[in-house]
């Protein structure tokens, strides 16, 4: 199975992505530069966390108009899977392939935690018979990850079942108490309408080793393994 | 108008050169710099280019062992990390400039670092540091806390590099010089280690990185209108940093020297073009030449003199192997980072700058390095410390409030509110986050190894006692190290004090040197790298000695790795180590008055060594579940800092102590540490076996801390409320409404 890991100039999660596809799941991961106009035929698209053009402008205003993203778009068009996580995410609501948009943590300081994650909505490659009964431990680390999108959108990704993970306390209750950034309904990742474009806060691809004291992101790249063979 | 010779006194002093040094500039040239001929000088002859004051003494630092690589001298050290692999490691201090600008001065202080490091070939891996600021309640510190903090995450979150660990107290001898000093790690094949050397008489040499500004030049204050530089010179000292041209640049030099392009590369730090040019040209015994103009440039009507002395951030100098230039200018362009090359490697030992053809710096490298003035400086000993009589001690009234106080004052408490802010998980090899363990864990990339690190000093015990002081510092960190479970095996360090023009402050620096001296080699722990910052003073007011010391450890399983706390009910508590408890200069004596009295912690590297050997043999025999040094705060806030994590309480017993109730509980016995075990007879027959005392004091379990010495029970406490104390500490510093002074972020 082909990954595909978008690097960006500032991207910093890239290799990170890279390591868990071929180290942890022994799949082939291939690194593609913002300025390619192919994605090499990969089964996913992970678009990783970092500070893609320094984040200068916008958290990832400067990447979504990046060349390689006429590709992306293409392949999310034609119901590929793809997963943006934490930079990733802010790319794809800057290029509209998601809803809303990311701005400045509540709190105003860069969070670097390990948060707790409800899995809300199964529909998607990523997701795709993760449990649902307990939360996932999973880190944070944004200055930028408070989700806003209006009333209307807002009631639409409820409404469709497009909201897919939630910060939460250990028990599993959606508290504000366990939201790091003020993102609105405690949302911490969305999907797109189809279901095959995801988009994330928390890092998944930090927690699928024992050695790193958590495994439970590991189970969404299972999921979309999984979904695909 | 470039000012011309004569120079006025007035002139030569502001460029830093005394009389006599002026007098030696022109003997060495046989005749009267030129304009930017006198900056270079003032550079390079400054006491933090040419370490004037502290050379004589440096050189009795330890620095060679079996698996030192590079020693001091280069731009960071190098030890061999087995399998051929190495690490790379530096420690830095950018004091002044976060002081002034908290924000940028600690950003560019993380950059800085870095640089040092990946310019050796290495790509960095982990960032620590360690920080002084003055008492928590003076008006300016919540403001600098906030910048310093937030500049660190800001430079070392955007590039990419994970924050993984560090250090920071506070105390009023900080208060009109905080100390921020930045620690970095990186790691490489050992048979492709970079050198800061300028070989090859013909190579290319090629400027790489940002455009070349005005920031940064000493001689824009101090010049100033006097020579007519105008407004433009006004403009702050303080650099920017640019995470994201870092960034490139990381990945651009990496790629050209996986590529083997290079000859030498060095980056520009203090000093800039000035110094990278002439420390490779010094080590390679070669000479250069440079065209200025072909510099890029960010303003316009730049001079020589500023272009030599600009400290503009992320900016390298690579000579080229010639004939590949080509394959240098295509990496780098594709990072999209601005590249030229502005001179070549020449044979003559001359430093030559040229600007548009005609040669404006024409002096021997060998003047400007080699024979850059070295002052054994007037000192005075260090006045013996004077032992506390019991009468002097304050009355201990209810030791769980004194627990409770200890644990609730910044320097204790817990450091989240600082490592939250810091991205320690990116690259994803954090397999010891901070506040989990002693020591900082990062697994060697493609390795199952670990390396483990750790940064301490204690400015107290080196007011107190400079050679002692000093000494702990190195005890301190590598027992931080031992407790993870790797072996310490070589040290960075970063010596902070007042002015070298005073005795007093000369003495203590020489008596620190010895102490860490003495560590090092009783450890095994060489220094392989370091920096000194002088004058950190004002208003005739001096910082305590501070001889940061940044300890690295190696480790053959990272997974073996354990953290501080206890991490289960059930486990026997055992203290290791004999050191006595003392309570001169402690946190305790600090909480009811005037903390700078009597004796500190007694200095005793052979034993420190004994604990440090017989805890990895534990370690190796799976005999311990959780180790945590004794440090501030004494051994009744080292068994209440363990029972935070996992909430699991203990009942200590420590009639078997020493002296009386304060020092028993509160005494800080350097050199001890408290170690968890699932089996205690092995563990005291093991301690035994080696000749270290070692005494169980009790089993974890419960939610409470409960403390008795000789049937009294002198602390019940709930770790749910204690811990409260602990973590509320610093937020409460950093919440307190500050007038925000000197601008900035």
């Amino acid at each position: 199975m082909r990954f595909t890991v978008v690097s960006f100039p500032g991207s910093n999660c890239d290799h990170d992505c890279v390591r868990v596809v071929d180290a942890v799941l022994g799949e082939q991961a291939t690194l593609v530069r913002h300025t390619a106009d192919d994605l090499g035929r990969p089964d996913v698209v992970l678009l990783p966390g970092g500070f893609s053009y320094g984040d200068y402008l916008r958290c990832g205003a400067i990447a979504a108009r990046a060349p390689v993203m006429a590709a992306v778009r293409r392949f999310a068009e034609g119901g590929g899977p793809v997963l943006g996580i934490c930079n990733g995410f802010q790319v794809l609501t800057e290029c509209g392939l998601l809803p809303g948009a990311l701005g400045r943590n509540a709190g105003l300081d860069f969070v670097c935690d390990d948060v707790w994650l409800t899995v809300e909505g199964q529909a998607t490659p990523f997701t795709r018979g993760v449990p649902r009964e307990r939360p996932l431990r999973v880190p944070v680390a944004h200055h930028d990850g408070c989700y806003f999108a209006d009333d209307d959108t807002l009631a639409r990704l409820e409404g469709e079942g497009q909201v897919i993970f939630r910060y939460a306390d250990a028990a599993g209750r959606p508290d504000p108490t366990a939201n790091p950034n003020g993102s609105r309904a405690n949302i911490a990742g969305i999907c797109n309408a189809a279901g095959n474009v995801v988009g994330m806060m928390p890092h998944p691809e930090r927690c699928a080793e024992p050695l790193l004291g958590g495994v439970d992101g590991r189970l969404l790249f299972d999921a979309v393994r999984g979904v695909l063979s | 108008m470039t000012p011309t010779p004569p120079y006025s006194p007035e002139v030569i002093r502001q460029h830093g050169l005394t009389p006599d040094e002026y007098a030696r500039v022109e003997a060495l040239l046989g005749r009267a710099p030129t304009w930017p001929e006198l900056g270079v000088f003032s550079v390079m002859w400054s006491e933090h280019c040419a370490y004037k004051s502290s050379r004589v003494h440096l050189r009795r630092l330890p620095t060679k062992g079996a698996r030192v690589i590079q020693g001091p001298g280069e731009n960071a050290g190098v030890v061999d990390a087995g399998d051929g692999w190495a690490v790379v490691f530096k420690m830095e201090s950018h004091n002044h400039p976060s002081f002034i600008e908290p924000y940028q001065g600690a950003a560019t202080g993380v950059g800085g670092i870095l640089r040092d490091v990946f310019t050796m070939g290495a790509r960095p891996i982990a960032l620590l540091n360690a920080l002084r600021f003055g008492r928590p309640d003076h008006p300016r510190t919540p403001y600098l806390v906030k910048g310093v903090v937030g500049g660190i995450g800001g430079y070392g979150n955007c590039v990419g590099v994970p924050t993984v660990g560090g250090d920071a107290s506070f105390d009023a001898c900080y208060d009109g010089n905080i100390l921020v000093n930045a620690f970095a790690l990186g790691v490489a094949r050992a048979d492709r280690i970079f050198l800061g050397r300028a070989e090859g008489v013909g190579n290319p040499v090629f400027y790489v990185g940002s455009k070349t500004g005005r920031d940064g030049i000493h001689g824009a204050t101090m010049a100033s209108e006097e020579f007519g530089a105008g407004s433009e010179a006004k403009r702050p000292t303080v650099q920017v940093g640019d995470p994201f041209t870092e960034k490139l640049l990381i990945e651009a030099s990496l790629e050209v020297m996986g590529a083997d392009l290079l000859a030498g590369v060095q980056d520009m730090g203090a000093a800039g073009l000035t110094s990278s040019s002439c420390e490779m040209a010094s080590r390679a015994g070669s000479g250069l030449v440079l065209d200025l103009d072909r510099v890029p440039m960010r303003e316009t009507g730049m001079t020589p003199y500023e272009l030599l002395l600009s400290e503009s951030q992320e900016r390298m100098l690579m000579v080229c192997k010639r004939g590949r230039e080509d394959e240098l200018l295509a990496i780098v362009r594709r990072w999209d980072l601005d590249v030229c090359e502005v001179g070549r490697v020449t044979d003559s030992g001359r430093f030559v700058c040229r600007w548009h053809g005609e040669v404006v710096v024409d002096v021997p490298v060998g003047a400007l390095v080699d024979e850059a003035p070295c002052y054994d400086r007037p000192r005075t000993e260090p006045p013996p410390p004077t032992p506390l009589a019991d009468a002097d001690l304050p009355p201990m009234a209810d030791a769980g409030a004194d627990l409770r106080a200890l644990l609730a004052t910044p320097t204790i408490g817990s450091k989240r509110w600082i490592y939250r802010q810091y991205d320690h998980m990116v690259q994803t090899g954090t397999v010891i986050r901070p506040g989990a363990g002693d020591a900082a864990v990062v697994r060697l990339p493609e390795t199952p190894r670990g390396v483990a690190m750790s940064v301490d000093c204690n400015g107290r015990y080196c007011a107190l006692d400079p050679y002692a002081g000093a000494g702990l510092a190195v005890v301190e960190s590598a027992l931080n190290v031992a407790c993870v479970g790797a072996r310490p095996v070589a040290v960075t360090d970063c010596l902070n004090f007042a002015s070298p023009e005073r005795p007093a402050v000369m003495g203590a620096f020489a008596a620190a040197i010895d102490g860490i001296a003495a560590a090092c080699a009783a450890l095994e722990t060489p220094v392989v790298s370091g920096n000194v910052s002088l004058y950190n003073e004002t208003e005739g007011r001096g910082i305590h000695p501070t001889p940061m010391i940044g300890m690295v450890g190696l480790m053959d399983d990272a997974a073996a790795a354990v953290g501080s706390a206890f991490p289960a009910e059930g486990l026997a508590v055992v203290v290791l180590g004999d050191a006595p408890p003392a309570l001169g200069g402690s946190a305790w004596l600090g909480l009811h008055g005037d903390a700078l009295r009597g004796l500190p912690p007694r200095l005793d590297p052979d034993g420190a060594r004994k604990v440090v050997d017989t805890l990895l043999a534990a370690h190796d025999a799976g005999l311990v579940e959780s180790a945590h040094d004794v440090s501030e705060g004494g051994l009744a806030v080292a068994l209440a800092e363990c029972t935070f994590a996992h909430g699991v309480g203990v009942a200590a017993d420590l009639s078997a102590g020493e002296g009386g109730l304060p020092a028993r509980l509160f005494g800080e016995a350097i050199g001890t540490v408290v170690v968890a075990t699932a089996d205690r007879d092995a563990l005291l027959a093991l301690a035994q076996r080696r000749g270290v005392t070692a005494w169980f004091v009790g089993p974890t379990g419960g939610d409470r801390v409960v403390i008795t010495v000789d049937e009294r029970r002198v602390v019940d406490a709930s770790v749910a409320d204690l811990r409260a104390a602990w973590e509320g500490a610093l937020p409460a510093v950093v919440a307190a409404r500050a007038p925000v002074s000197g601008g900035g972020a």
